[in-house]
């Protein structure tokens, strides 16, 4: 049995141990479809969100209900109803924004990130713990969209969230809000956390190592007496 | 391509696995015959077009030197601004711009150049596409208008700030433009494009000084004649002839100075055929039934993806190897 996280950890996790955009590279048909504006991402993001957290309560609830050869589909099912809701409320609602987002609200039927958590956590988890991870990975979506979406507004056209924020004479760089620019944007995200992870590792290999020569060393002046494995 | 890269090649023992590739020149003393064969169309942007040009070419090569002393410094490693393929992919990224370019844009092209183009991949040697063109294409999709707004050339009778260029003429009001003018380079064009001539000069220099290897080019040649001349003969009224393909935008440039980077093209012979080939397939295809008049950038970056694959399946056999 593995070891149980504590409770704020099981929610901690999802904004970057266990980033589904950054760590898991879950759900990237929408990360980098929608993401031309800032607001666009956190839409997306929220949307998923709440699929994501409604559909881990009611399948952790019915975890043991569930046969496990026809499970997918039960999931399928769980996850479409929430869809079905989100793009109506949004349509009646937002229909600026549902026009935006256009097929990828259906679409979040079939995002991986929403069935991958139903499949590796809420199965096999308590009601609690379910909606404290749903919500975790949720917000650690919210902020790798928001990111990526903001980064692509800034350059693509010159604002965050509809404000502008760069000087006059800026020439916004197409690039950005086309495919291509998002492919790159998320390309130099994903290097920068590997590189920053990378970093992050050694300086904990090099301080265990100087520990260890630390206490070697100590030793040794002892007499030599502690052995050394 | 394995090539010796120490200042001192002589007295070096070089410890690397084969394929072993013996040069007359080290990387450095190539890179400046490379600078060296470029420099008649250098001189011929600034007859066709005027002085500004070199205000261009030097905030190119300046910004695409400084990117790379930046992030070498950065990762910590030895600066190696000083073997030239710097000032290479500067150089070459100016001559492929439009002429009276932004020079803000520019500079932001050299820097993708070379940051996303060459020294993200590790630097020299481990690009899998031309930095130059890297560069281009993404000023190419950032500035579509500016990219596409063409000066035109000193020498013409015509009263107008900007003209179209042979290829765009061609695709978009099928007017041909004279074989002559394309060949002496008195067309619209980029800085370092237009002039055929001024580009074989350089070209045939580098092949014969041995920097270049001749089968790349001669298979683009090859291949557009054929590929080209097939429509042509289908119908001469709606496809270009063959020798337009040839003189026409960035062809030459292409062949002779982008296909041919070493990094970025195949390390065997047939391979390089494959290559050239496979080129000239995609540039006819773009230049025929593609959306833009212009195709030689992505042809080469389209193929370049295809070089470690093609590098593998031509790999030739070991002596006495059994298939």
């Amino acid at each position: 049995m593995k070891k149980q996280l504590t409770l704020s950890k099981e929610y901690l996790k999802g904004l970057w141990d266990q980033n589904p955009v950054f760590k898991q590279a879950l759900g990237l048909c929408p990360v980098l479809a929608v993401t031309v504006s800032a607001i666009n991402g956190i839409a997306m993001a929220l949307a998923t969100t709440f699929v994501l957290t409604s559909a881990s309560l009611i399948i952790s609830s019915i975890r043991k209900l569930i046969p496990t050869q026809v499970r997918i589909a039960a999931y399928i099912l769980i996850i479409a109803t929430f869809v079905t809701i989100v793009d109506l409320v949004m349509k009646a609602q937002f229909p600026e924004l549902s026009k935006a987002l256009g097929p990828y609200i259906p679409l979040i039927v079939v995002n991986c990130l929403i069935l991958g958590r139903q499949e590796a956590f809420s199965s096999k988890n308590t009601v609690g713990r379910s909606l404290l991870d749903s919500l975790g990975m949720g917000t650690g979506f919210l902020i790798a969209l928001f990111v990526l979406g903001g980064l692509r507004e800034i350059f693509g056209t010159g604002t965050l969230l509809g404000i502008q924020v760069m000087p006059d004479f800026y020439e916004p760089w197409l690039v950005m809000i086309l495919p291509a620019g998002a492919f790159l944007t998320l390309g130099l995200l994903f290097g920068a956390a590997n590189s920053y992870l990378q970093k992050k590792e050694q300086d904990e290999k090099n301080y265990l190592i100087e520990k260890y020569l630390k206490a070697k060393k100590e030793a040794d002046e002892m007499g030599g007496q502690a052995k050394w494995n | 391509m394995t090539t010796t890269t120490t200042e001192n090649p002589v007295y070096k023992l070089e410890l690397a696995s084969s394929p072993h590739l013996h040069s007359r020149w080290n990387t450095k003393q190539a890179m400046w015959l490379v600078v060296l064969a470029l420099l008649p169309a250098v001189i011929s942007a600034v007859i066709f077009f005027g002085f500004y040009q070199l205000l261009i070419i030097t905030v190119a090569i300046g910004f695409a030197v400084g990117t790379e002393a930046v992030i070498k410094l950065i990762r910590k490693q030895k600066v190696t601004i000083t073997d030239g393929s710097g000032i290479i992919t500067g150089l070459l990224l100016a001559l492929i711009l439009p002429p009276d370019f932004n020079l803000a844009f520019t500079a932001l092209g050299s820097i993708v150049a070379i940051g996303l183009g060459k020294e993200i991949f590790g630097g020299l040697g481990f690009n899998i596409f031309n930095p130059a063109l890297v560069g281009r294409a993404f000023l190419q999709a950032a500035f579509p208008v500016p990219m596409t707004t063409w000066t035109k050339p000193n020498f013409t009778e015509v009263d107008s700030i900007t003209t179209a260029t042979p290829l765009s003429a061609f695709k978009f009001d099928s007017v041909a433009t004279e074989l002559s003018s394309m060949f002496i380079g008195n067309i619209g064009g980029s800085i370092g494009e237009t002039s055929a001539i001024a580009i074989l000069l350089g070209g045939l220099f580098l092949i014969f000084a041995g920097v270049v290897n001749y089968r790349v080019p001669a298979a683009m040649v090859i291949g557009a004649v054929i590929f080209g001349g097939v429509f042509w003969l289908i119908d001469p009224a709606l496809y270009p002839n063959p020798l337009f393909h040839l003189t026409a935008g960035g062809f030459l440039f292409g062949a002779l100075f982008m296909a041919t980077d070493w990094v970025t093209s195949p390390m065997t012979l047939k391979g390089m055929w494959i290559f050239g080939l496979g080129i000239s397939l995609v540039l006819i295809i773009i230049r025929l039934f593609g959306g833009l008049p212009e195709g030689v950038m992505y042809a080469i970056l389209f193929m370049n993806a295809f070089v470690p694959l093609i590098n593998r399946y031509t790999r030739p056999r070991v002596f006495g190897e059994v298939k």
